[in-house]
C-alpha cells in the first residue's frame, strides 16, 4: 500500500511539474545577459531590459553582473572557456575582444540585417578574420583633457592646440594657486590616459606605427613620437603641476577636484561623463573637454575609443532570442532607451540614432572632432590587437617619478611581447 | 606537521620498545583518502607541471618547452618580487616571533584581565583578511587616514604608508603582523604552559632573576613553539597574496609586488601557461626554502 501511495504521489508531482513548467516554457524564453556592475552600465542595462521586454513579451531577460576591470576579464574568459557564459554579454571591443578567441567562442553576427546600419570603425573593432561579432553598446568615447571652464574664464585662458600652449596654461593656473593637472594613481588605470590619448599625435607623425608595432618592428621606446606620451606624463610631474596627493587620490576624487574648481585639467576618458552626471550634476555645465595637444597646432585631433560590444556566446541555447536583444540594442529604440537613463555621452555608432539637442558642454566639445573635416583617430588598441597588460603600472611609475619615461617605455615594449606571443602573432 | 615532529621524544619512546605491530585495519581503508588526494591534489599538481610548458588559452595548449620559465625569469619585476617576497617573509616571521614571545610571556604571567587580553590579541586572526586589508587601507590613507590624524595630533607628520614606494611593502607587513601575531602568541602560550614549574622553582632557588629565568628556562624550552611559529609564518609570508593584493595591488607601480601577485597579474592578463609556470617556480621556491629551514630548526632541537 505504501509503495503504491508513493508512486501515485510521484506521478501527481510529475504531472504538476509538467503542468506548471510546460506551457510557460512554450510561451516565454528566458535569456541571460551579463553586464558590468559599474554604476554607469547597470542602470542603463536595466532600462534597456524593461523596454525590450515590453516590445518582446515572449522573451524574459535576466541580468547578471560582473566586476569591471581585469577581474571582469577573468570572469569573461573563464566562463567562455568552460561554456558557462550567459547568452548575451557586454565586453570591450578592440584588443581585449580579440583575446576572447571570437571565432570559437562567439556567434558570428556578420549577416544580421541591422549590421548595415553600424559604423565601420566599430565593425573593425569587433571584427576578427573578416567576420563581425558584436553590436555597439553605448556611444563613441574619446581620451583627452577634461577642463574646468570657470577657471579658464577667470584666468582668461584659451583652449590649447599644442603641448606648449597647454604647459603655458598650466603655469598660469599654478600661479593662481590652483592645481594645473589632476592625477589619481590610487586607481592605476587612470594613469594611462596621457599615453593612450597621445595616439592621434603619434599616428599623425608616424602613420605606419600601428602596423609596424603589431608586426614587432616599431617600439615605444625607439619611436620618439611614441615615447612622447610617456614624456608628457613625466613633464607634468617634474614641472610641479600635479596635485600633491596624486598617489592616494582616486578617480572619484579627481572628478570632484575638477568639478569643484580645485584643479583645472584632468586627463581622462569621456566615460567619466557618466560619473560626473551621477555625482557632480550641478557642476556638469562648468566642465569642458579638449583633445590631448600635440606639437602641431594645425593638426590638432582626437583619439577615439569605441564603446563596449554586445556579443552572443556560442554556447548559448537561445541564440534566436539573444539575437533579438542584440538587434534591439543596435536600433534607434535601443539608443533612446539608453539615452533616457544615462543620456548621450558622445556620437552614436548606430547610423539611425541621433543625439538629443541639449547635450552638456563636455559632450558638445567632442562633436566637432567627429564632424566632416574633423580630425580623429582610433586609439591604438582598436587598430592593433596588442596592448600590454602592465601599462598602468608603468605609467604610475613614470607619473610618480619612480622611473624615467624612456625606461618605462622600454619595459612596456617587453610587456607587449608577452601579449603578442600569447596571441600567436607573427614576428615575435 | 612541524608541531607533531617537534615533540618526538615521548611518543617515539613507546614505539621503539616493541616491534612494529601489524595494523588491525586493512590497507584499502586508505583508498577514499587516496582517491580524494589524487583527484584534488596530485592531478592538478601534475597537470600544472604540464601546462607550465605550454602556451595555454584554456581552449588549447601549444607545447613550447621551457619558454614560459625563461619568460617568467626574464620578467623585469620578478627579481624585485623575489626580494619583496623574502623581505616580507623574514620581516613578518621575525616580528611574529619577537612579539608573539613577548606577548606570550606577558599573557602567561599573573596579570589583570589575562583571559580578556588573550582574546583581544587573538581576535584579529579570526577576521577576514580582505576585511582587514580594506580597513587598514582606509586607516593608512596619507591625508585622511586615522593613523596619520593621530600622529598629527601629537605633532608627528605621518608618512604615506601605502603610497610611498619605499614604505608600501613594510606597511603591508605590519598589518600582516597585527593580524597574525595572535596565532603566534597562542602557540607560545601553549609551549610555555607545557614547561614544568619545577624548572622555575629550581632556578629561583639557585638565585636566578626573572630575566635569567626567561633566558635560561623559558626560551630554550620554548624551542618547539618557536620552530612552529617560524616555519608557519615563514611559509605564510612566502605565499602571502591576499593582504598585498587588497591593500596595494602590488603598487605603487611594482614596488610592493610579491611573487604571488606577479603570478596573479599574469593570470589576469590571460597568460595562463606563463602564470602556471610562475606557480611551479613559487612551489619550488617555497619547498626549497621551507624544507631545509624546517629540517635545520628541528635538527638543532634534537641536540638538546
Amino acid at each position: 500500500m505504501k509503495k503504491t501511495q508513493r508512486t501515485s504521489l510521484l506521478v501527481i508531482a510529475a504531472l504538476a511539474f509538467a503542468g506548471v513548467v510546460g506551457p510557460a516554457a512554450a510561451q516565454k524564453t528566458t535569456i541571460t545577459w551579463l553586464v558590468s556592475s559599474s554604476p554607469a552600465d547597470l542602470p542603463a542595462a536595466e532600462g534597456i531590459v524593461a523596454d525590450f521586454q515590453a516590445a518582446n513579451p515572449g522573451i524574459k531577460v535576466d541580468l547578471e553582473t560582473r566586476p569591471s576591470g581585469s577581474e571582469g576579464d577573468n570572469i569573461i574568459k573563464t566562463r567562455l572557456a568552460t561554456k558557462t557564459m550567459a547568452d548575451v554579454f557586454t565586453y570591450n571591443s578592440g584588443s581585449l575582444f580579440r583575446a576572447l578567441n571570437p571565432g570559437r567562442n562567439l556567434v558570428d553576427l556578420t549577416g544580421e540585417p541591422w549590421m548595415a546600419g553600424i559604423n565601420d570603425y566599430f565593425k573593425q573593432a569587433v571584427g576578427f578574420n573578416g567576420r563581425v561579432y558584436g553590436a555597439p553598446y553605448g556611444t563613441s568615447m574619446a581620451g583627452g583633457i577634461f577642463y574646468n571652464r570657470k577657471i579658464y574664464e577667470k584666468l582668461g585662458l584659451k583652449v590649447p592646440k599644442t603641448w606648449g600652449e597647454f604647459m603655458a596654461n598650466n603655469d598660469k593656473i599654478k600661479k593662481a594657486g590652483l592645481i594645473p593637472v589632476i592625477q589619481t594613481y590610487a586607481d592605476p588605470w587612470t594613469s594611462q590616459v596621457l599615453v593612450l590619448s597621445d595616439f592621434y599625435n603619434l599616428q599623425a607623425q608616424v602613420p605606419t606605427f600601428a602596423a609596424d608595432y603589431t608586426a614587432g618592428k616599431a617600439k615605444y621606446a625607439k619611436t620618439p613620437a611614441a615615447l612622447s606620451g610617456f614624456e608628457k606624463l613625466q613633464k607634468v610631474r617634474e614641472a610641479g603641476y600635479v596635485n600633491p596627493d596624486f598617489a592616494s587620490a582616486k578617480f572619484a576624487d579627481g572628478l570632484r577636484m575638477l568639478a569643484e574648481g580645485k584643479g583645472a585639467h584632468y586627463p581622462m576618458l569621456t566615460t567619466a561623463i557618466n560619473a560626473l552626471k551621477n555625482n557632480q550634476s550641478a557642476q556638469l555645465g562648468d566642465i569642458g573637454f579638449f583633445a590631448q595637444p600635440g606639437d602641431d597646432a594645425a593638426n590638432n585631433g582626437l583619439t577615439v575609443w569605441m564603446p563596449v560590444g554586445m556579443y552572443i556566446a556560442a554556447s548559448s541555447s537561445n541564440i534566436p532570442a539573444a539575437k533579438r536583444l542584440v538587434a534591439f540594442i543596435a536600433s534607434a529604440k535601443g539608443c533612446e532607451s539608453r539615452d533616457r537613463v544615462v543620456g548621450a555621452t558622445g556620437p552614436y555608432l548606430v547610423k539611425e540614432c541621433t543625439l538629443p539637442k541639449d547635450v552638456p558642454p563636455v559632450v558638445a566639445d567632442l562633436l566637432p572632432y567627429f564632424d566632416k573635416g574633423g580630425k580623429m583617430a582610433l586609439a591604438l588598441e582598436f587598430v592593433s590587437p596588442i596592448k600590454g597588460p602592465a601599462l598602468q603600472q608603468f605609467t604610475v611609475e613614470v607619473g610618480s617619478g619612480i622611473r624615467p619615461a624612456a625606461e618605462g617605455a622600454a619595459l612596456y615594449d617587453e610587456d607587449v611581447r608577452k601579449q603578442a606571443q600569447q596571441l600567436g602573432l607573427p614576428g615575435w | 606537521m612541524t608541531a607533531a615532529a617537534s615533540h618526538p621524544t615521548p611518543t617515539s619512546a613507546v614505539k621503539v620498545g616493541g616491534k612494529k605491530r601489524k595494523s588491525p585495519y586493512p590497507g584499502w581503508f586508505y583508498l577514499p583518502a587516496a582517491v580524494i588526494y589524487g583527484v584534488f591534489f596530485l592531478l592538478p599538481t601534475f597537470s600544472s607541471a604540464y601546462y607550465s610548458l605550454t602556451r595555454w588559452t584554456l581552449d588549447e595548449a601549444t607545447f613550447i618547452g621551457l619558454e614560459n620559465f625563461a619568460q617568467f625569469l626574464r620578467e623585469p619585476f620578478l627579481v624585485q618580487g623575489l626580494i619583496n617576497t623574502l623581505t616580507f617573509a623574514v620581516v613578518t616571521s621575525g616580528m611574529k616571533v619577537v612579539l608573539g614571545l613577548a606577548l606570550g610571556v606577558l599573557l602567561t604571567s599573573e596579570i589583570v584581565a589575562r583571559g580578556w587580553l588573550r582574546s583581544v590579541i587573538f581576535f584579529p586572526v579570526l577576521v577576514s583578511t580582505i576585511g582587514v586589508g580594506i580597513t587598514f587601507t582606509v586607516l593608512m590613507h596619507p591625508t585622511e587616514g586615522m593613523i596619520n590624524h593621530a600622529l598629527a595630533a601629537v605633532g608627528i607628520p605621518g608618512p604615506a604608508w601605502l603610497t610611498n614606494p619605499k614604505l608600501a611593502l613594510l606597511s603591508v607587513a605590519l598589518v600582516d603582523v597585527w593580524k597574525g601575531v595572535g596565532l603566534a602568541t597562542i602557540i607560545f602560550i601553549a609551549g610555555m604552559a607545557a614547561i614544568p614549574v619545577d624548572y622555575y622553582e629550581a632556578a629561583r632557588i639557585d638565585g636566578a632573576s626573572k630575566f635569567e629565568q626567561f633566558l635560561h628556562v623559558t626560551l630554550p624550552l620554548c624551542r618547539p613553539a618557536t620552530v612552529t611559529v617560524i616555519t608557519l609564518s615563514f611559509i605564510g609570508g612566502l605565499k602571502s597574496f591576499d593582504l598585498v593584493w587588497t591593500m596595494t595591488k602590488g603598487g605603487p607601480g611594482f614596488s610592493s609586488d610579491v611573487i604571488a601577485s606577479v603570478i596573479y597579474k599574469q593570470y589576469q592578463a590571460g597568460f595562463y601557461g606563463l602564470s602556471t609556470a610562475g606557480n611551479v617556480v613559487l612551489f619550488i621556491l617555497i619547498a626549497g626554502l621551507a624544507v631545509p629551514l624546517s629540517m635545520f630548526l628541528n635538527r638543532k632541537e634534537g641536540h638538546e
